[in-house]
């Protein structure tokens, strides 16, 4: 599903932030990235998520080859793409339920199809009652579970998760970790990035260690 | 397509839900762009009443004979019954030097001035109307000079020389006016432009966030179009009831002041015109600047 081939990322300062990475990810494979703080973790997936593009290599995605996909098409390559973000990166102006709504409304879907969809992504991580709320008023597991929800509203086939569980206490971390799993099981390819080894430990999941911009075997 | 309809209605009511929220703003923004809009239509109302003002006048183009002051009433009686005869002429109308005196005293108020003086000043006056074959601009000026040429006429003279100065001056007028409603109409793109530039960089996470989520730039250009869009039409809409409440104003004291010249002439509003033609233009204006603004300013957010 995602296929990594001698990637390198060099930033204009010359910081190589990728050094020559290969890796491949299956369809249907749910994994961990880790690393310490400066290994290429966030690199690697804003090259995945084309926030950023490779200095050279090729990344692969979907048997989409990234490196020539035009500006344009960029917006239909990300909604195949749920992307979890540390700091959820919700709309604070807006209800629970618009902003899970938001990548539906995008994507043209219909209003009666939004609303349906919308609660049962909702319901899926268990925040249905608070679907009016504004986010400000959730706590933080709890927004944390509405920025997933709105990763998985449109059912894209890959699931990124960048430091999901950094601001959340053990608890709540093994439930976000449990959601992401049973996306897995209905067939999502789930890449997590984490540095929270204590809870992948006990997980049975593949982890793709970065070191440097290299992988570390 | 209905669909698509759907949404671009719901992202106009949305924008201007959006301006709804913030009311104090928005109206200061559209106060502006009132102002300037009401400007240039204020001045064409009042060049266009004054053309058509003109345009009055223009069938009543006419000669004024003087006649010589030694004339009797029977000479100028007999000369007038000749001048009847002329095909240039439609028809004319005699005033002694008596009846000059007291128009002159009724209009002017001068009247007590005018009876310490010695003996009547003004001379006995024949009102030429051309008709049609004489009132062409190649013959009239013919009439003119014959008129003129007559020894019971000391002076013909033909009233059409202030109405065509009088054009002169409406027509620079308008082109003045032309000139402004351009300049006005580009600060009024700025205005939204520049409005528009602060709401794209007051929503830049949000902006992040859409183009995260797979938004296409038309989607995320979409809301401040119209919000453009909204500033410029109810800046429209404020610059016509401006006007509207001015000549309910003005139009008192402007039939006052006609009467005065014993014309019924009224200010013409163009009230309904101006209903359509105000904030469709503002409209217009509102999404050029907007469309400015996002041009320039929604490729530099991109998501990091």
């Amino acid at each position: 599903m995602i296929h990594f081939t001698d990637v390198y990322k060099r930033y204009p300062n010359n910081y190589e932030a990728l050094s020559g990475l290969s890796f491949d990810l299956d369809e249907g494979e749910m994994a961990f990235l880790t690393g310490h703080s400066g290994a290429g973790k966030s690199t690697l997936l804003k090259l995945i998520a084309l926030i950023e593009r490779g200095s050279h290599g090729q990344v692969i995605v979907g048997n989409q080859n990234l490196s020539s996909l035009p500006k344009r098409k960029i917006p239909f390559y990300r909604r195949q793409i749920g992307i979890v973000f540390q700091d959820h990166n919700l709309l604070h102006d807006r209800t629970v339920f618009d902003n899970v709504a938001l990548p539906l409304v995008i994507a043209g879907e219909g209003h009666r199809e939004i609303g349906r969809r919308v609660r049962a992504a909702l319901d899926k991580v268990g925040l249905l009652s608070k679907e009016r709320n504004l986010p400000i008023a959730l706590s933080g597991g709890e927004q944390q579970r509405v920025g997933i929800a709105r990763a998985v509203v449109n059912r894209p086939p890959i699931l990124l998760a960048d430091e999901p569980t950094g601001n959340l206490d053990p608890e709540l971390s093994r439930e976000i970790m449990n959601l992401f799993e049973q996306f897995n099981q209905v067939g999502v390819t789930v890449f997590v990035a984490t540095h929270d080894i204590a809870l992948i430990q006990t997980l049975p999941y593949r982890q793709v260690i970065l070191k440097q911009g290299r992988l570390d075997d | 397509m209905t669909n698509y309809l759907l949404r671009h209605l719901q992202v106009m009511l949305f924008s201007l839900g959006r301006l709804w929220r913030q009311p104090v703003a928005s109206l200061m923004t559209i106060t502006v762009i009132g102002i300037a809009l009401v400007l240039p239509a204020g001045l064409f109302v009042l060049s266009e009443n004054m053309s058509s003002l003109s345009n009055r006048w223009d069938s009543a183009s006419q000669i004024t004979l003087f006649l010589q002051k030694e004339l009797t009433p029977q000479q100028a009686q007999q000369l007038s019954d000749e001048l009847k005869e002329w095909s240039t002429i439609e028809q004319l109308h005699y005033q002694s030097a008596e009846q000059s005196l007291d128009e002159f005293r009724q209009l002017s108020g001068l009247g007590e001035v005018l009876d310490s003086l010695p003996s009547n000043p003004l001379p006995a006056i024949i009102i030429v109307e051309p008709s049609d074959e004489g009132a062409e601009k190649a013959t009239i000026g013919k009439l003119v000079t014959q008129l003129n040429d007559l020894p019971q006429v000391e002076q013909a003279q033909l009233d059409m020389e202030w109405l065509q100065r009088f054009r002169s001056i409406n027509k620079m007028v308008q082109r003045g006016i032309s000139i402004l409603a351009i300049l006005l109409s580009l600060s009024v793109v700025l205005a939204i432009g520049n409005t528009i530039r602060l709401a794209i960089l007051s929503r830049e996470s949000e902006i992040r966030v859409m183009k995260l989520v797979g938004a296409t730039d038309r989607f995320i250009r979409r809301p401040f179009l119209y919000t453009g869009f909204w500033y410029g039409f109810l800046g429209g809409l404020f610059a016509w009831v401006t006007l509207v409440l001015t000549m309910g104003l003005l139009s008192g004291p402007v039939s006052e002041l006609a009467g005065h010249y014993g014309s019924d002439f009224s200010l013409h509003w163009f009230g309904g015109f101006l209903f359509l033609i105000l904030p469709f233009t503002g409209a217009m204006l509102g999404i050029s600047g907007a469309w400015l603004a996002v041009g320039r300013h929604l490729h530099l957010i991109e998501p990091s």
